[in-house]
């Protein structure tokens, strides 16, 4: 069992580690416009918009396009989602969204967050899902790629004004990259019994003669999506811990690959736009050597710390409450960390019903801000912050000026940076600290004791983070709450994108330093170690104490055999 | 400004066409012709009736049949409203439907202090789990050969008929559709 678990989980990370290198080089050609195939389509969205991809934006002028683009999309889905009861391609019938839902569930789809106040298939209808929920998965992604790849030019590019065409790079992420993934993991999904139809709910009589409402729809055109571009949000309100989203041990590992794909190719795409592949080499064993911590520690509470249930009665391998007989643990395990390593968001098993240990790592991780591999471009740029942050260290030890890739750190760099890392704080001490004072958050918790405290803490994480998972007990869906997370989302989404296109924008006009022998290597052992360093001892000492009131009270609790 | 927010919004409405409605129903049209029982969900029909989706998870109480996971969603296999549990492992809610669980499974199966497979009595994320571990169908072999007339050794030999490894030799868990194996045993014979 335990060999079979551990095999399972090294072939995942080998396909990584193997399959990003050559996604990330792929994705050097797009960026740069050396993939022509689409052209025709292509140009048919620059004459639309009247903008030519070598017409490149300064760094104000790239962020107001994003934030300008994002506003559209959200208004559009909020409108969808009002009126969806008047709208076609409802045959289940669905009635109209609420506004606080409206609000919060466009919110959570324009920021890549995916979170889901929403139950999929008691609330949405297909034209919803379709025209509302899977544009913004899209989109959402392609807007956090496009970010990432700007702000990456504003490192490497030298003394330039500006960083790229936001219109270009959205639609050459879309056409080249997220459309031809998603449409080949599609028919695999389906190969395998992920649905695709425009079906109402089917009857069908068991054979003890009562009646099943199956729910259908256009499932795994929104699956493959989800998963690629690190969204998350679900078609049912399981997520992919549904057989119809998530049938067979095969769609489970290709849909896991796919969470981790493109923010691992990141890093690759980085180093070659370097120019020094080194650089890139850094930033992903760095991310490495955090997600198999995560996992370890993940895997193993799941395995092994599940308290005794009404012993001697019980056959355990592990905590199985909320997981999927085909998954098992380990792959549980592995989905969790992934998904929270990642900005998806998307389940296969209810983290509502982890071990408290197990629960530790995906919460960290998404506190961290998302950075180890993290959301499509948004972890790219999410860690590039914490670069920053680690060389001005670096140098403020060894007295000399901070330099990364050539570009000297200096003081407005570091005041930035500095906005952008207490976002997360800001988000999750704050605002869950807030809500906790709301009798929204009382009535809203389903547990009593610090487990109950455990879901308000990781649902305004996932929210900030812009991660989506849950712990599903809790009930979000108040008026309060709906407002709160929504504003936790926008924070955590585009503090980072404006800060970071702005750190980009400072950097892109400075000349590059030559190399010398005083200058601080970026690509060796010594910065990956400072850099997971500098991650763990800033998150560690930010939100230590605040886990330490939730999973970590709660796992001394069940080892005394405490119940709430 | 007028005239750049209406680009954008005609960019907005073409960008959406192709990802919202090309993508999806160029998908749709794929597993129409490709995989066409897959894509209308894989439903199982019985004289004429369709008694389920082979993929999603159905309830079973009577003793002639297997026993699928304990289910959270709705009242129970509501492939309509999928939800686990939710609790977390402190809860004394769900301590207690343990417990009943457990006394429940060794009235039913009288297997004494035997212990009991952890699936059977931990719910599923879904609440629409179609599978049990082998083990469970195992535990539950006995009951159903009694109620049925069947021998022991016949209803074995159909859990292990239908009982899937992992998949390529490694990916996943062993596991039992139980939809699947309690229509093979209604082909033997209704009780």
């Amino acid at each position: 069992m335990l060999l079979s678990d551990l095999f399972q989980m090294a072939l995942y990370i080998a396909l990584i580690v193997l399959l990003a290198p050559p996604l990330g080089a792929y994705m050097h050609t797009v960026y740069e416009g050396r993939q022509r195939w689409l052209l025709p389509v292509e140009n048919v969205f620059y004459a639309i918009l009247g903008t030519r991809p070598t017409l490149e934006q300064h760094w104000v002028r790239y962020a107001l396009a994003v934030l300008g683009f994002n506003l559209l999309g959200f208004l559009v889905l909020y409108g969808l989602l009002r009126f969806q009861d008047v709208l076609p391609l409802n045959p289940a019938g669905q009635a109209a969204v609420g506004p606080a839902l409206s609000f919060n569930t466009a919110v959570s789809f324009i920021t890549n967050t995916n979170w889901q106040s929403y139950g999929g298939e008691t609330t949405l209808s297909h034209l919803s899902q379709m025209l509302g929920l899977t544009v913004q998965n899209f989109l959402s992604a392609a807007t956090g790629m496009a970010v990432a790849v700007a702000v990456i030019r504003g490192f490497v590019r030298k003394e330039a004004e500006t960083i790229g065409n936001f219109w270009a790079d959205l639609v050459r992420g879309t056409l080249y990259i997220l459309l031809p993934l998603s449409l080949l993991a599609a028919c695999v999904l389906m190969w395998q019994g992920v649905p695709q139809n425009m079906s109402g709910p089917v009857e069908a009589t068991m054979l003890e003669g009562e009646t099943q409402r199956i729910a259908q729809g256009p499932v795994a055109s929104q699956v493959a999506i989800k998963q690629l571009g690190t969204n998350g949000g679900g078609f049912f309100a399981v997520n992919s811990a549904h057989p119809y989203e998530n049938p067979t041990p095969l769609t489970n590992f290709l849909q896991m690959f796919y969470i981790l794909w493109i923010g691992a190719a990141f890093c690759f795409l980085f180093g070659r736009m370097a120019g020094d592949k080194r650089q890139g080499y850094a930033l992903f064993w760095a991310m490495l050597v955090m997600f198999l911590v995560s996992l370890g520690v993940t895997y193993g509470a799941e395995k092994w710390t599940a308290p005794a249930m009404p012993a001697p009665a019980f056959q355990a391998d592990g905590n199985m409450e909320g997981k999927e007989v085909r998954f098992g643990v380990a792959n549980s395990a592995l989905w969790a960390t992934a998904t929270t390593a990642a900005s998806n968001g998307s389940v296969n098993a209810m983290h509502d019903s982890f071990t408290p240990l197990g629960a530790v790592m995906p919460m960290f991780q998404m506190m961290t801000g998302e950075v180890i591999f993290g959301g499509a471009g948004s972890g790219f740029y999410g860690i590039l912050l914490y670069v920053v942050l680690t060389v001005f260290i670096a140098g403020l030890m060894v007295g000399r000026t901070p330099e990364y890739l050539g570009k000297k750190i200096e003081a407005r760099e570091i005041k930035l940076a500095i906005i952008a890392l207490l976002a997360m704080p800001f988000g999750v001490l704050l605002m869950c600290s807030l809500s906790a004072f709301s009798s929204d958050a009382l009535n809203a918790m389903q547990d009593q004791g610090p487990h109950g405290f455990s879901e308000l803490l990781y649902n305004y994480s996932s929210a900030s983070a812009n991660n989506g998972s849950s712990f599903a007990g809790f009930n979000a869906n108040t008026d309060w709450h709906n407002t709160m997370l929504a504003l936790c989302m926008l924070l955590g989404r585009y503090v980072y994108v404006v800060v970071m296109l702005a750190i980009a924008g400072s950097l892109v006009v400075k000349k590059a330093v030559p190399h010398s022998v005083g200058t601080f290597p970026t690509h060796t052992g010594l910065f990956i170690g400072l850099l997971i360093g500098f991650v763990v001892i800033v998150d560690g000492l930010t939100f230590f104490p605040v886990l330490a009131l939730g999973p970590i009270a709660e796992h001394m609790a069940m080892l005394a055999g405490t119940l709430y | 400004m007028l005239v750049r927010s209406i680009r954008v919004l005609l960019f907005f409405i073409l960008m959406s066409a192709v990802t919202g409605l090309v993508y999806p129903l160029l998908v749709g049209f794929i597993g129409g012709v490709a995989f066409p029982y897959e894509a209308q969900g894989s439903l199982i029909s019985h004289d004429g009736k369709i008694v389920g989706s082979e993929i999603i998870g159905q309830k079973f109480s009577g003793m002639a049949y297997f026993h699928s996971r304990p289910s959270h969603a709705g009242k129970g296999y509501d492939a309509n409203m999928s939800s686990g549990s939710n609790y977390g492992l402190t809860s004394k809610n769900l301590r207690k439907l343990y417990e009943d669980r457990v006394a429940a499974l060794k009235r039913q199966h009288g297997r004494g202090e035997e212990p009991i497979p952890a699936d059977l009595v931990a719910a599923s994320g879904s609440g629409l789990d179609p599978h049990i571990t082998p083990q469970a169908a195992q535990y539950q072999a006995a009951r159903v050969a009694r109620v049925r007339g069947l021998s022991e050794r016949v209803v074995n030999d159909l859990i292990a008929q239908h009982t899937e490894g992992r998949t390529l030799g490694f990916l996943g868990m062993p596991r039992v559709n139980v939809l699947k194996l309690n229509l093979a045993l209604d082909a033997l014979g209704q009780p």
